[in-house]
């Protein structure tokens, strides 16, 4: 009955509305929640990001504003709405004025795939996962006019780096979900999430579970950590590295726009490795399965966040060309070993040869290419590479 | 026109706008980002006439990758900051102009003289991403390798050719 | 007017627009482009005749059209490169420039 309970209150309000426009209010009573929960969980994500990080460097965060800082994000948000919104004189007005849209749209798109709880989608789609995919692809493109917009070659250089960066690492996205798709026989979330459903004794039938699950969860983080320009891969907008990269020249609100257009993206990209790999929104034991769906969708979604968090506060940042480096010369190789173990797991009959084999497979391929990535570090002659 | 809705009308409308702007405008990037539009707009088409997984694909492949592709040539040959070509073309580009409006005519009197204006075929099955893969690994399994290997050939031709070539006098 | 009509109308206009695009401008990223429009109209035109023309149930309109982008990126991509080898030798991508150089 609570697992159910926004479904429930859904149908109720739809049923006070006129029959007439009842398709456009089911709409918006879908859209609505979606609206309002993911900034409110950015706004307490910046808080815990910053008190998170402030304990990891052995100091405390924010602590001033409300109890122990949880006031914090309202201090962010009147601030940057009062800042003053400076565009420099040469910048192309009409593409540094729309690029923070046309990212705030394509950040909000993604969520309508992902099942947040039991009967809990905006849009079932039969191809779910190409759609997220898709949106995730245009939004390199709102970097790109963010950065070249600006007219400042600051910005265009962390313009081209986090392009370029963003189609490296989507390769090993799609290949890792590719070997789950594989697996599960569809591109439709929902029915991924409940070819997840069943539990072997004690165990879920998770896809994390698995060999080739978990070699392909952890690329996929890495990726998603790639993809969201979060540290350790965060050069196109570190601040010590190019200032501030593509957002160089945007002050005042459409700064904080960014910033919500990243952090809901990386909420999205996680939202879909636990559709994919951590079984959405099913429970870990047999035991606890009273436990409404949506509330293991956000326990699990708080995990990874606080990974993401921990991963930023200790890894150093890498470098662009080992950045590039890692992507196609470890991470595309290793993805394909993934999907070979996926198929071999799918092919081969229940028992301890499937996990044998898939599990070879990958401890093979990860010895060979981490000798072949460490034996690249020999420190050459710096030389430049231009175009003509 | 009553039979058409509103939503395929926008659509067609802002993909129509796009195109003429990313063949006309002045600045190369404009162009560019003009055919993102262009591209999202046919996408978005694909998706109204329920060809789901096409539709996507498009998005991902065109919006994603081609235009991203077509940006990053223009700013390594530096197109950016220069402007392209006058215009009003002088002299012969003209003909081109005529010539296309030529073709347009011709089509739309095919268009407005075929059976297209009258009469409705019955509703396509839905293309379900399952039926589109048994297709493809039944009847079209050929295309589909075929594409497999050419677009490796492409891929590996592309680098080459694109790749700095070593210089022999340092 | 059928949105049958409506679609093979729309297309006719893109691919116009290309073609005087392909045939006027003098940049060569720009004749790319242009060629980019017209496989794009004659997509939409295979997507429109599978949704509302005359034939029993096949997904043929719908994997032709999935060959088509495959095989379009592939042209995009080999295109561009040619363009790159060739701004690095004559330093420019001007067409009116380029066509007449010593074969």
């Amino acid at each position: 009955m609570l697992d159910q309970v926004f479904v429930l209150l859904k149908h109720w309000l739809l049923g006070y509305s006129p029959a007439a426009i009842q398709p456009e209010v089911s709409i918006l009573l879908t859209i609505l929640p979606i609206l309002l929960v993911f900034p409110v969980l950015f706004a307490l994500t910046t808080v815990l990001e910053r008190k998170g990080l402030g304990r990891i460097q052995n100091r405390y965060g924010p602590n001033r504003v409300g109890f122990y800082g949880i006031l914090q994000p309202m201090a962010d948000a009147l601030k940057s709405l009062t800042k003053e919104d400076i565009v420099p004189a040469s910048a192309d007005r009409a593409v540094h004025f729309l690029a923070p849209l046309v990212l705030l749209a394509v950040a909000f798109l993604p969520y309508a795939v992902l099942p947040i709880g039991r009967n809990m989608i905006a849009a079932n789609l039969d191809a779910g996962v190409l759609f997220f995919f898709a949106i995730g692809a245009i939004s390199e493109l709102s970097v790109f006019m963010a950065g070249w917009s600006s007219r400042n070659k600051y910005s265009l250089l962390g313009a081209m780096r986090a392009v370029a960066q963003m189609i490296s690492y989507e390769v090993p996205l799609l290949l890792s979900s590719i070997a789950v798709i594989m697996a599960a026989g569809s591109l439709n979330t929902v029915e991924i999430v409940n070819k997840q459903a069943g539990f072997s004794g004690i165990f879920p039938h998770w896809y994390v579970l698995t060999p080739w699950g978990f070699a392909g969860f952890v690329l996929f983080m890495i990726a998603a950590t790639a993809e969201t320009n979060r540290s350790p891969f965060d050069l196109p907008e570190g601040e010590s590295e190019i200032i501030a990269g593509y957002y160089l020249e945007y002050s005042g609100f459409k700064f904080a726009l960014f910033f919500l257009g990243e952090y809901l993206g990386m909420f999205a990209i996680s939202g879909l490795g636990i559709t994919l790999f951590l079984g959405g929104w099913g429970a870990p034991l047999p035991f606890l399965t009273w436990v409404p769906s949506w509330i293991w969708f956000f326990a699990k979604l708080l995990g990874l966040i606080i990974g993401f968090i921990w991963v930023r506060g200790t890894l150093p940042r890498l470098r662009m060309d080992q950045l590039m480096n890692f992507a196609w010369k470890f991470m595309l190789p290793m993805a394909l070993v993934v999907v070979v173990s996926a198929g071999a797991w799918r092919f081969l009959p229940q028992g301890v040869t499937r996990w044998l084999v898939s599990t070879l497979l990958l401890a093979v391929a990860y010895a060979l290419l981490a000798r072949g990535v460490e034996t690249r570090n020999k420190i050459a002659k710096r030389t430049y590479r231009f175009a003509e | 026109m009553r039979q058409m809705s509103a939503a395929f009308l926008i659509l067609a409308i802002v993909t129509m706008i796009a195109a003429c702007a990313a063949m006309t405008l002045r600045g190369l990037v404009h162009c560019a980002l003009a055919l993102a539009v262009a591209f999202a707009g046919i996408g978005t088409l694909y998706l109204s006439l329920g060809a789901q997984f096409l539709g996507l694909a498009q998005l991902l492949v065109y919006v994603g990758a081609i235009a991203v592709l077509i940006v990053f040539v223009i700013l390594l040959t530096r197109g950016g900051d220069g402007d392209a070509s006058p215009l009003i073309p002088t002299g012969l580009p003209i003909t081109g102009i005529v010539v296309a409006t030529t073709i347009l005519a011709l089509l739309a009197w095919a268009v407005f003289h075929s059976f297209a204006m009258h009469s409705l075929g019955p509703p396509a099955t839905p293309a379900t991403v399952r039926e589109l893969g048994t297709v493809l690994m039944a009847e079209y399994v050929l295309p589909l390798e075929v594409i497999g290997l050419m677009l490796t050939a492409a891929l590996i031709g592309a680098v080459v050719v694109a790749m700095k070539e070593k210089q022999d006098t340092q | 007017m059928t949105p049958l009509a409506g679609c093979l109308l729309v297309s006719s206009m893109l691919f116009a627009v290309g073609l005087a695009g392909a045939l006027t401008r003098r940049n060569t990223i720009l004749v790319l482009v242009g060629i980019e429009l017209m496989l794009n109209a004659a997509n939409l035109n295979f997507v429109a005749f599978w949704r509302f023309g005359h034939h029993a149930g096949v997904s043929t309109g719908v994997i032709f059209g999935l060959f088509s982008i495959a095989v379009a990126a592939a042209e995009a991509a080999v295109g561009l490169a040619l363009i790159l080898a060739v701004y690095r030798h004559t330093k420019t991508t001007d067409l009116s420039l380029l066509t007449g150089r010593a074969q």
